[in-house]
């Protein structure tokens, strides 16, 4: 009990496997394609870009052309990957949360809640759950608002909120508020959230 | 002590550590002790600045390099990979060779490992200035690849974390591994696993749900890396510390073999089960919730065993709270770690869960056991050691009590406002009332909040400034000055 060897291995390593087993090994079984859950690579999630990314390229289409070209599967990939590296590198996902519980009434003010089969997508590996909510959860955030609101609030919050405590990304953004290549990608990303069953379109 | 330090050459000062032993390198404590109260600096100041945010008046709003998420993620990083993991290595540099009776593997290796970890913090600080975070909470250091895919964008941090851990085991496990006929002391016991666990956990947390695992089997290993890193390498590190330091301060073994035993066992298997309760009422199957919430509350047991151990250790020597700086940073931290381990068994239920997660609630109970409880006993080590390591007295007594007094008020009022704004904002959020008036609810508690961590800030330099004064021009160090009981310098302390 008190020797180098049961504490390294028994305690060192043996506790850790035990531990795996429940918290890895056991929801790795009940979760994913072991229950015919589909994995949606990059690739089956952007064959076909989302509406809010054509409308994007629509309504500012110099800035679009310059930053992504033409809308295509490999352009629709090239945002929502940079819109998520922004996403985590700027820990918007340390304020708002991506998943819905059952209780707190918080199907009233979110939607359904959260289901495993939602999350089984590149986008989610890892997933952005989150820990903290500071401001509203984001889970279904894709189709809720237009682009031209997700621009206004991205480039100055309290505009649109009075109250927000968000950080402005004003600096994505040109003086008339035409987004730079971050600005586009961020509002794809946001327009895709709870899209991934759906095939893009919210 | 331990069996393999109980030999019975060693003169009274020798035994109580005041000397300066020729096992230890004294030079590598010194610099990770520099290194650790670097980061903390840092830490401090990116989570006050970050607070700031919450108050309205974030100094630099047009900066994206100094976006207040970048500066969140340098605030916890820091705190645990800086501040903690160099302060636990400076500890078990000066533990570990005293309890088995034998040299770390090499001082060559000590440099480098001070320099891995050192690079480590730059590479993330940097990376994170640069928005390369990764998406794992406690694990945000970069992995220098895009997601999904192996093409390189940035350092890969994690490698050099898991390269770090690796040289960690290296250089203690020689000491550990060549005493293993004899029987270990308790802090070993904690020292051995907890360097594995270190490894292991940093690998599982920031691979798998990386490469491997998608969506929610990922979110149960992301609970479970949290969970860990905290149960499974602070934890050990911290109550190694306490069981070398408080009875090598109070002069007097242990209070119970047997409590000690049950504590560590019960530590090592109930702990890492509750990973999951990160995630509660989440798209993970209930039967590993179950799971995780029940062995959450029998941790709360185990806790209770060591902490009766330590208190019944304290029993007849309550008055070393009053005339040792270490003893008083290192109960109250016993105090606010029982604290908060009972908070935990009772916020783990789904009855607290419904109101309490995602608030600031959890922001209290993260700071409690990381500041109020890790951080107060590294800073008992320190003032213990710090005179013991620079060879002269304590520049200032009162600095010193100003930072136990600044530090004690400061969490105190974090901890007491973070939860009430945590309960407002959970039923409110209950209430189903507008989100904006959630958050315009709160904003008083962060103002409070904002005040509280200067506070503690403010502690902090007051024993960053003693340490540089001290190491600069303090008196010479006497060791028979400190055997009698109680010590006299510590005893000015006391006011």
């Amino acid at each position: 009990m008190e020797r180098f060897h049961t504490l390294a291995f028994v305690a060192g390593f043996g506790c850790f496997a035990i531990a795996a087993l429940l918290s890895l090994v056991f929801p790795w079984m009940s979760l994913g394609s072991y229950h015919g859950m589909e994995f949606q690579g990059w690739d089956a999630l952007t064959r076909e870009p989302s509406a809010a990314f054509q409308q994007l390229s629509d309504e500012h289409p110099e800035a679009f052309t310059e930053a992504y070209g033409d809308v295509s599967p490999e352009s629709y990939k090239e945002a929502l990957r940079l819109g998520r590296d922004l996403y985590v590198g700027h820990a918007c996902w340390h304020c708002h949360s991506q998943y819905i519980r059952e209780v707190s009434n918080e199907a009233q003010r979110f939607g359904p809640p959260s289901t495993a089969a939602e999350y089984q997508n590149a986008l989610n590996q890892p997933h952005l759950w989150g820990t903290r909510r500071v401001g509203p959860d984001l889970t279904r955030e894709g189709g809720k608002r237009t682009n031209d609101w997700h621009i206004a609030h991205l480039i100055q919050p309290k505009n649109v909120v009075p109250t927000s405590i968000m950080p402005a990304y004003g600096y994505y953004f040109e003086e008339d508020g035409t987004p730079k290549k971050e600005g586009f990608a961020l509002v794809t990303y946001l327009q895709w959230l709870g899209t991934a069953e759906q095939g893009g379109q919210p | 002590m331990s069996n393999a330090v109980a030999t019975p050459t060693l003169s009274p000062v020798e035994l109580a550590g005041e000397n300066s032993d020729p096992l230890v390198c004294y030079d590598l404590i010194k610099l990770h002790l520099w290194g650790a109260c670097g980061a903390l600096l840092l830490s401090m100041v990116a989570g006050f600045l970050y607070s700031l945010q919450f108050v309205g008046y974030y100094p630099f709003p047009d900066s994206e390099l100094l976006a207040p998420g970048h500066i969140r993620l340098m605030h916890t990083n820091l705190a645990a990979y800086g501040w903690l993991a160099n302060g636990f290595t400076a500890m078990l540099y000066y533990a570990v060779p005293r309890l088995t009776g034998r040299r770390v593997h090499s001082r060559k290796l000590g440099h480098l490992i001070f320099l891995v970890w050192q690079g480590i913090l730059l590479a993330t600080v940097v990376g994170f200035l640069l928005g390369k975070a990764q998406a794992i909470e406690w694990g945000e250091t970069p992995t220098g690849f895009r997601p999904g895919s192996f093409e390189l964008n940035y350092i890969p941090v994690d490698l050099l974390v898991v390269i770090g851990a690796v040289l960690l085991i290296f250089q203690f496990m020689v000491p550990l591994y060549q005493s293993r006929d004899q029987k270990f002391y308790v802090s070993l016991w904690y020292f051995t696993a907890g360097l594995i666990w270190l490894a292991l956990t940093y690998l599982m947390g920031n691979i798998i749900p990386e490469w491997i695992l998608p969506g929610a089997a990922g979110a149960a290993v992301t609970g479970l890396f949290i969970h860990d890193l905290v149960g499974l390498y602070v934890t050990p590190m911290g109550w190694g510390l306490m069981y070398f330091f408080v009875p090598l301060i109070l002069k007097k073994p242990i209070w119970s073999h047997s409590l000690s035993v049950i504590g560590f066992w019960a530590l090592a298997f109930f702990y890492p089960l509750g990973g999951v309760h990160h995630f509660l009422l989440s798209p993970i199957p209930d039967y590993v919730e179950f799971g995780a919430i029940t062995t959450t509350i029998a941790i709360e047991v185990v806790v209770t065993t060591v902490v009766v151990n330590f208190f019944m250790t304290l029993k007849g020597s309550f008055g070393a709270l009053r005339t040792n700086m270490a003893i008083r940073w290192f109960y109250a931290g016993a105090v606010m770690y029982f604290l908060t381990c009972l908070q935990c068994s009772f916020q783990v239920t789904w009855t607290f869960q419904k109101i309490i997660h995602f608030t600031d609630w959890v922001v209290a109970h993260a700071h409690l056991i990381m500041y109020g409880t890790f951080t107060f006993w590294l800073f008992g080590v320190i003032d213990w050691l710090w005179p013991r390591i620079v060879r002269r007295e304590w520049h200032s007594n009162g600095l010193r009590a100003w930072h136990f007094w600044l530090s004690t008020v400061g969490i105190g009022v974090m901890f007491s406002t973070l939860t009430i704004a945590g309960l407002v904002h959970g039923f409110m959020q209950k209430e189903l009332n507008p989100w904006s008036d959630v958050v315009a609810a709160s904003g008083p508690f962060w103002w409070v909040r904002t005040f509280s961590g200067g506070l503690i800030l403010l502690g902090f330099l007051c024993m960053l400034y003693n340490m540089i004064r001290t190491a600069k021009d303090g008196e010479p160090y006497v060791a028979e000055n400190h055997l009698v009981d109680p010590d006299p310098v510590d005893a000015q302390a006391a006011h």
